[in-house]
């Protein structure tokens, strides 16, 4: 049925229950070699502001109906996927989605990702629930915080964001999966009256009540102050205090490049001429670098849910439950991404990637310690537009932004008054890293709009690579 | 092409079947009710489909279609906007509330009053894009073979070891209307073909890449098939050229005149130009995500941009762009403009709103969202440089003119800081050029400069016969992150004394 056809229908026409959804679909694909459905829906609220005033603000609902179809060809079974983000109120639409992920499957031929669906393991007894919402009053807690600092002397400009999205998976050897997937964010871009000076601050959170706008601000203040010396450096290469949300942009990167095939067929940073690199220490600083969906605060989805496959995930592995994995265990080179199937073909285990990410087993210092701890060096705010220049080494480039701060005998004394170009790679930074401090909740500024939950620490760098100077600011 | 007697025969069926008027009268009377002062509907219908292979095999291929409706209003001088996945009339109704709830939800924190320029309305117009064949109507399996088959050429290569290979294909359809009474139903194609081939060396631990040279355009499947690109002319010469890629030199750094080929240029002028004047940036309202501008309106008329021979364009109509389209999503009919003339900063990237700000009494159309779910932002038009007017001046030409530089062809990596002002590039190809000849490729090349340095430093500009036009599908902006598709057409061009770094030595 067509969306006309259910426009045409309304009134009497009422979407149906995400559940319902996964169960129809799953009949209507019985006829299939194996089916999995996979129903999202989002409800998000926003508030923009700039110039100290709201700029575009909104409340959005939207969903979305994944199926995918798993065939029996010649050859092996090949799976295609078909998904639709208009509301379900007829049962063709359904089999029209299923119809269409069959003939793809059909068209891709057997896919060498194919093993058996994952089995059930228990019943989850949220599935019967209905979405969760959110919505503009989600920020209430945050309003007379956001009015008194619009109205203060600074020149605000910044984003908060809350969206929860709430998935459900079946698959066809019976497997029901619900989770509610919280994601919240909120970044302040303090600056000065005559934009002389800019200074950010952010937070992640599940749902606002945890966020202290005034201290954001204030802290935000706090470098702008620091600002009313300014200074000039050439580039160079300079000892340089990564904060928490600089880290974990670069260790974002990291961990997006530990797909275990390319370290396997040599096309990847982690290959070594034998093969991937796992083993070889990096550091003698018992660092860990993980993703864990029972991290507490920054969880994520248990189950395994995937709409297409590729390095590291597959189609087939909708289900299999999620775990802990060490990318980096006590300064060594851990895990590596496999799809089940992958592992099968290298030998290893299913090594699922995750949704949070976290930079454990530093020391108790705190970014102000670090700074206090430094003869001279910079101390970053965060970085920006950070992109691979050589996959081979995961030398990356990009930019610092919204305030560089020299130090100087343990003390911030003024700030440089132009942004660095850097080129560094973040396997070096843990490399050389002589100092990593306290891990704290953190938001990446540069990743956070693809992956909020981080937990990093400061990280000091003995010579971090500033390639030229930027007149931006 | 066949002659088309109506375009609003190529519209998609399902979507022009749709109830669009009841729709609007739905949204728009319900927030006329509410005291809105503006309102516009839109409602879109979008299908896309990506096909991945790795070494000849599918790895994935995705059906997916996106629809739903989105209305926005001004409420005393507020914007508000909600969208909803429901294409019923009595859901426009209940979205237009919510819109206006969230204008008013606001109000108190609102500083500034929402001003918008004037726009004649257009009423019951049609657009469709410049294509001879819809991607999405072409059967799945003569594209993978398709794909299939080019691997398969790249893996029977001498020291080719692994081949990606891909096609994004997309259909939007999108419906527009406002209280002042404009109506437009529109359709447009874009096709993102990809296929990169790699070359392991064990024995040295490292590994090497090159990429097609082919951009994503505002064409239907036959540019898979030859239509505005040679593929088996490149597929011939790609693993040659791998090959001596990986055997070649690393690059000694230091400054060098370089001429840069349309392949590679394109994304410099997207970061550099494209981005440094959107209007909306340049006054602060990106300030805390994309960035700023160092383009401020202040300099209008007098920023030195770069050299006489640079001048710039924005437009949202040349044929095959991916940026092209008839009618924004402010329902503004869309145009083409200077942004940088004789080298000066001219002219901004604009919507409703921020014309009125730049003094002007009209919008020049960039207002874009890429999904029923987003707000429209300012969004960049097709931003292109100019050949030479005078003179059909050949690449072999400008290379020709170059004692020692480098030939760089094809994009490859790229950051740019927040104001557009210093940036860092490398590309697919680097040939040493000696005495106005080339002389064989170089690695490890990355070209970093300021963006009034760079473009100041550009002594020649190639001829039409050099024009070819570029692009992204993904160019990122705004918060929630929207994605927009854009192109941008050059000629080669030549630029003195860059700086060139080694990226091998960079990261040591």
């Amino acid at each position: 049925m067509t969306e006309a056809a259910i426009a045409a229908s309304s009134g009497a026409a009422q979407r149906w229950r995400a559940q319902d959804v996964v169960e129809r679909a799953l009949a209507a694909g019985t006829r299939l070699h194996g089916c999995a459905v996979l129903v999202r829906e989002t409800s998000e609220a926003v508030l923009r502001w700039a110039n100290s005033t709201m700029t575009t603000n909104g409340h959005t609902t939207s969903g979305r109906v994944t199926v995918i179809a798993f065939v029996a060809v010649d050859g092996g079974v090949a799976a295609g996927v078909a998904s639709s983000s208009a509301a379900v109120t007829a049962v063709a639409q359904l089999e029209e989605l299923v119809a269409a992920a069959e003939a793809t499957a059909r068209d891709a031929g057997p896919a060498e990702d194919a093993l058996p669906l994952p089995e059930p393991t228990g019943d989850d007894p949220g599935w019967a629930e209905a979405g969760a919402e959110t919505s503009i009053g989600v920020f209430g807690p945050l309003a007379a915080g956001l009015a008194e600092v619009l109205a203060g002397p600074q020149r605000q400009y910044g984003f908060a964001s809350h969206e929860l999205t709430t998935t459900w998976l079946g698959t066809s050897t019976g497997l029901r999966r619900r989770w509610v997937q919280p994601t919240g964010s909120i970044e302040l871009n303090a600056k000065t009256p005559d934009l002389s000076g800019s200074a950010w601050t952010g937070a992640s959170t599940a749902d606002f009540t945890d966020v202290d706008v005034i201290g954001l601000a204030a802290e935000a203040a706090r470098r702008l102050e620091w600002g009313r010396r300014k200074l000039t450096l050439a580039p160079g290469r300079y000892e340089t205090v990564l904060p928490p949300s600089a880290v974990a942009d670069l260790m974002i990167y990291l961990a997006w490049s530990m797909d275990g095939r390319p370290a396997h067929e040599g096309r990847s940073a982690l290959a070594g001429p034998d093969g991937p690199r796992t083993g070889e220490r990096l550091t003698d600083l018992p660092l860990t670098m993980a993703c864990d969906p029972a991290a507490p605060g920054l969880e994520y989805e248990p189950f395994l849910t995937a709409s297409r496959s590729g390095e590291g995930i597959s189609v087939f592995d909708n289900g299999a439950p999620t775990r802990r994995v060490e990318w980096v265990k006590d300064g060594v080179i851990g895990e590596l991404a496999y799809s089940r199937a992958e592992a099968a073909e290298f030998g290893t285990a299913f090594t699922p990637a995750g949704d949070n990410l976290l930079l454990t087993g530093g020391s108790t210092a705190s970014t102000a310690e670090m700074v206090a701890g430094t003869g001279r060096g910079l101390l970053l705010t965060c970085l920006w537009y950070i992109r691979a220049v050589d996959p081979a080494t995961l030398l990356l480039t990009g930019l610092t932004r919204d305030g560089v701060y020299l130090v100087e005998g343990g003390e911030v004394v003024g700030e440089v008054d132009h942004n660095f170009r850097f080129n560094h790679s973040p396997l070096d930074v843990l490399r050389r890293a002589p100092e990593v401090g306290a891990t704290e909740r953190t938001l990446p500024r540069e990743w956070k709009d693809w992956f909020t939950r981080t937990a990093m620490p400061p990280i000091r760098v003995p010579d971090l690579n500033m390639s030229s100077v930027s007149l931006g600011r | 092409m066949a002659p088309v007697a109506d375009p609003a025969d190529r519209i998609d069926p399902q979507f022009r079947a749709l109830p669009l008027a009841a729709l609007a009268d739905a949204a728009l009377g319900r927030a006329r009710e509410l005291g809105a002062s503006h309102a516009d509907l839109r409602v879109e219908r979008i299908v896309n489909q990506s096909i991945d292979l790795r070494d000849g095999r599918v790895t994935g291929i995705g059906d997916s279609t996106t629809v739903g409706l989105a209305v926005r209003v001004v409420v005393d001088g507020v914007w508000g906007f909600a969208s909803h996945v429901e294409l019923t009339p009595r859901r426009a109704a209940a979205t237009a509330a919510r819109a206006v709830e969230v204008a008013r939800t606001l109000a108190p924190v609102a500083v500034e009053r929402v001003e918008r320029a004037d726009e004649p309305v257009h009423v019951d117009a049609v657009w469709v894009s410049d294509y001879d064949v819809d991607p999405l109507l072409v059967p799945t399996r003569e594209k993978v073979e398709l794909l299939v088959e080019r691997s398969q050429r790249l893996l029977a290569s001498d020291g080719v070891d692994h081949v990606h290979a891909g096609v994004a294909q997309v259909r939007e359809c999108k419906f527009y209307a406002d209280m002042a009474g404009t109506s437009t139903v529109q359709q447009r194609v874009r096709v993102a073909p990809a296929i990169t081939a790699t070359a392991v060396d064990r024995a040295a631990g490292g590994f090497e890449s090159m990429a097609s040279l082919a951009p994503p355009v505002g064409r239907g499947w036959e540019y898979l098939t030859g239509e505005g690109w040679d593929w088996d002319a490149e597929l011939r010469e790609i693993p040659e050229l791998l090959a001596e890629k990986a055997k070649a030199p690393s690059v000694a750094a230091g400054p060098y005149d370089l001429v840069i080929d349309p392949t590679n240029l394109w994304l410099t002028i997207h970061e550099s130009i494209g981005h440094a004047t959107e209007y909306d940036r340049a006054i602060g309202y990106e300030a805390a995500y994309a960035g700023t501008s160092f383009a401020t309106p202040d300099q209008l008329g007098t920023l030195r941009y770069g050299s006489e021979h640079m001048h710039v364009t924005g437009d949202r109509t040349v044929p095959h762009g991916l940026s092209t389209i008839g009618y924004d999503d402010d329902g503004v009919a869309t145009t083409e403009w200077d942004l940088v003339r004789d080298g000066v900063l001219v002219g901004y990237q604009l919507d409703r709103t921020f014309a009125p700000r730049l003094g002007l009494e009209r919008s020049n159309g960039c207002a874009f969202a890429d999904s029923p779910h987003h707000v429209p932002l300012q969004r960049m038009a097709n931003v292109s440089l100019r050949p030479d007017p005078a003179r059909d001046t050949g690449t072999d030409e400008l290379i020709a003119g170059v004692e020692r530089g480098i030939y760089v062809v094809g994009d490859k990596s790229w950051s740019i800081d927040m104001q557009r002002y210093n940036f860092q590039f490398t590309g697919q190809r680097f040939f040493r050029i000696e005495g106005g000849r080339l002389a064989g490729q170089l690695r490890d090349v990355a070209y970093q400069a300021t963006t009034t340095d760079f473009w100041g430093a550009m002594d020649a500009v190639g001829g039409p016969s050099t024009w070819r036009l570029g692009g992204a599908m993904n160019c990122g902006k705004a918060q929630p992150g929207q994605e927009a598709p854009v192109s941008h057409g050059c000629p080669a061009a030549r630029f003195r004394g860059i700086s060139v770094l080694n990226t091998q030595e960079e990261g040591q």
